[in-house]
């Protein structure tokens, strides 16, 4: 309760802010629409119509939420048509999982080639030197600016779906696990190297027994970086392309047509995928950490 | 014809391997430590020029590294606009922004521990989110101009840089803070003279961490609408184009300019934190 207390306090502040906001940017509308229709409002019918617009300049909590529940509880992920099993344009599970899908593929393909860089860069001093400021300075590249361009370019060559996507999520994935990985791996200390050699183990067994268990640790605040920036990047590579299916998709064509609440739903739609997946990702690191004895 | 154009590839690579782990294993100074990434770019590239060569890559698909470079230089006037819509107004504005009321919002939530205990796991939280997803929202609401690319930066480094400061904040030692007590020093004074120095190496990251969300954020928002001017905006019509190489030096643009922040904020972060033991 202790430390339940004060986030509850903030999180009702910023809601409560939100509905001032709302009501604040909604109102203009309102009155202008019952200016229009010569008709007197009292200041609480002014509120409770900037509060439920149709399509408000910043939709309420409660119009996000009914959004999000009617998209999602209120709409099957898969329908029939033509005799086909397809996914249902307007379920929002169904486009969460055209997000998903990739990002979890994307995350994969990061987090083997960091895991591998990272080995390398331990082991090898000329790959110490060359590899690293390289994979620094591919960080200060913004994403985005390779996102069409793979995508254009694997799409000529006859890939499309769900590779492009995930190749945009694994260069984003990659990098947090490379720099945690690699510090990991140096973690060990001078004194458990020593240890290790003067039972005389071998290099393998070295990276078997020390290395890699010392790196858990590193290797797991790392894939939680990885997995939100693998997300991000599956989203934002929806993007350039105009996607039809996915959150990226939804938040064009949201932006497109002015449909606020369904911009607002697909962003949260968006955090509660990030949300679930750290901390799936959290939860594992617990009980690994638990069964390997590094419980903190 | 690819048979040998493959051996050639793989000679140039292994040649320039070879060359480097001489390097390295030779040069520790600073030459090596200079020459050995350069090195390992320039074959990049050179692999790069020759597979576009041999195999007759179409430029639809990949252009050359020459072809992108005669590109840059033609069009230079055409893409210094676009670094100035996008990064000087767009994200550096916004960057400003964003990290100055980050930083005054973290010394109100130094003071408070009901903020900090609350505030923090919400910040943290939220820093996780993808916010690049608010940019068609804040272009609805400040138009297409630079203003809402600025607004989409803002939101986008607010949190990262918050929740380092904070914890920069607390990175002096109690017995620190105790002696400043003993010497009766006030608030402001043990802030400025012990806590903000310890908090610099914290605050450094947050402002690094920034430099790449920044630009991420402005090249994006313009995908949600903008004057016919700006980084994205340009990836966008010359990819519609086919045009890979303007495309290529738009990124070359970008990439160059965000190396060049992050290398500034490090530049800033040497001069100022040389005492800390990761700079010794």
């Amino acid at each position: 309760m202790h430390h339940v207390m004060p986030v509850l306090v903030v999180v009702a502040c910023i809601v409560a802010f939100w509905y001032a906001a709302s009501v604040g940017m909604n109102r203009a509308w309102t009155l202008d629409q019952a200016e229009r229709a010569g008709v007197e409002l009292s200041a609480g019918e002014v509120i409770a119509d900037a509060m439920n617009q149709e399509r408000p300049v910043l939709p309420t909590p409660h119009q996000v939420f009914a959004e999000l529940w009617n998209t999602t509880a209120g709409e099957a992920m898969f329908r029939e048509r033509r005799g086909e099993l397809r996914g249902n344009p307007r379920s929002l599970f169904f486009h969460a999982y055209q997000t998903l899908a990739p990002t979890l593929l994307g995350f994969l393909f990061g987090t083997g080639l960091g895991i591998l860089l990272a080995v390398g860069i331990v082991h090898n001093r000329a790959m110490d030197m060359s590899v690293m400021p390289w994979a620094i300075a591919s960080q200060t590249i913004p994403i985005l600016a390779i996102a069409p361009m793979v995508i254009v370019v694997l799409n000529s060559i006859g890939v499309e779906g769900l590779l492009p996507k995930s190749l945009i999520s694994a260069y984003l994935s990659f990098f947090p696990v490379v720099v945690g990985m690699v510090k990991g791996l140096r973690s060990p200390g001078p004194m458990d190297l020593d240890l290790l050699k003067t039972y005389s183990a071998s290099h393998a067994a070295t990276f078997w027994k020390l290395r890699l268990p010392a790196s858990v640790p590193f290797l797991f605040t790392s894939l939680k970086v990885a997995i939100a920036a693998a997300l991000v990047g599956a989203i934002v590579a929806e993007l350039p392309t105009g996607a039809r299916f996915g959150l990226g998709a939804r938040l064009l064509t949201g932006s497109y047509y002015g449909q606020t609440i369904q911009i607002w739903s697909a962003l949260f739609m968006a955090a509660i995928c990030a949300a679930v997946l750290v901390g799936g990702l959290g939860l594992i690191e617990r009980l690994t950490l638990k069964r390997m004895g590094m419980a903190r | 014809m690819t048979d040998q154009g493959l051996g050639l590839i793989l000679a140039v690579w292994l040649l320039a391997w070879g060359m480097n782990i001489w390097l390295s294993a030779d040069g520790r100074g600073a030459v090596g430590r200079f020459l050995v990434p350069v090195l390992f770019g320039v074959t990049l590239l050179v692999l790069w020029e020759m597979a576009v060569r041999l195999y007759e890559i179409s430029p639809v698909i990949l252009p050359a590294p020459s072809a992108i470079w005669v590109r840059l230089i033609s069009s230079t006037d055409v893409l210094w606009a676009d670094f100035i819509q996008t990064i000087v107004k767009g994200a550096m504005s916004g960057y400003m922004m964003g990290c100055a009321a980050a930083f005054a919002v973290a010394l109100a939530v130094d003071r408070s521990n009901f903020l900090q205990r609350g505030l923090l796991p919400v910040g943290n939280f939220i820093a996780a989110l993808p916010i690049v997803g608010t940019a068609p929202i804040l272009v609805m609401w400040y138009g297409f101009g630079w203003q809402s690319k600025a607004a989409v930066v803002v939101v986008m480094v607010f949190f990262p840089m918050l929740v380092n400061t904070v914890q920069g904040l607390k990175a002096s030692e109690v017995m620190q803070r105790d002696l400043m007590r003993t010497y009766a020093a006030s608030y402001w004074q043990t802030l400025f003279k012990l806590r903000l120095p310890a908090a610099m190496p914290f605050i450094f990251n947050g402002l690094k961490i920034c430099t790449t969300l920044a630009l991420i954020g402005a090249i994006v928002a313009e995908f949600f609408g903008s004057p016919t001017v700006g980084m994205g905006f340009r990836i966008k019509i010359e990819v519609g184009r086919l045009a890979m190489d303007m495309v290529w030096s738009s990124i070359t643009v970008a990439a160059l300019a965000g190396t060049g922040f992050y290398g500034l904020m490090a530049l800033a972060e040497k001069k100022l934190t040389f005492w800390h033991p990761s700079q010794r």
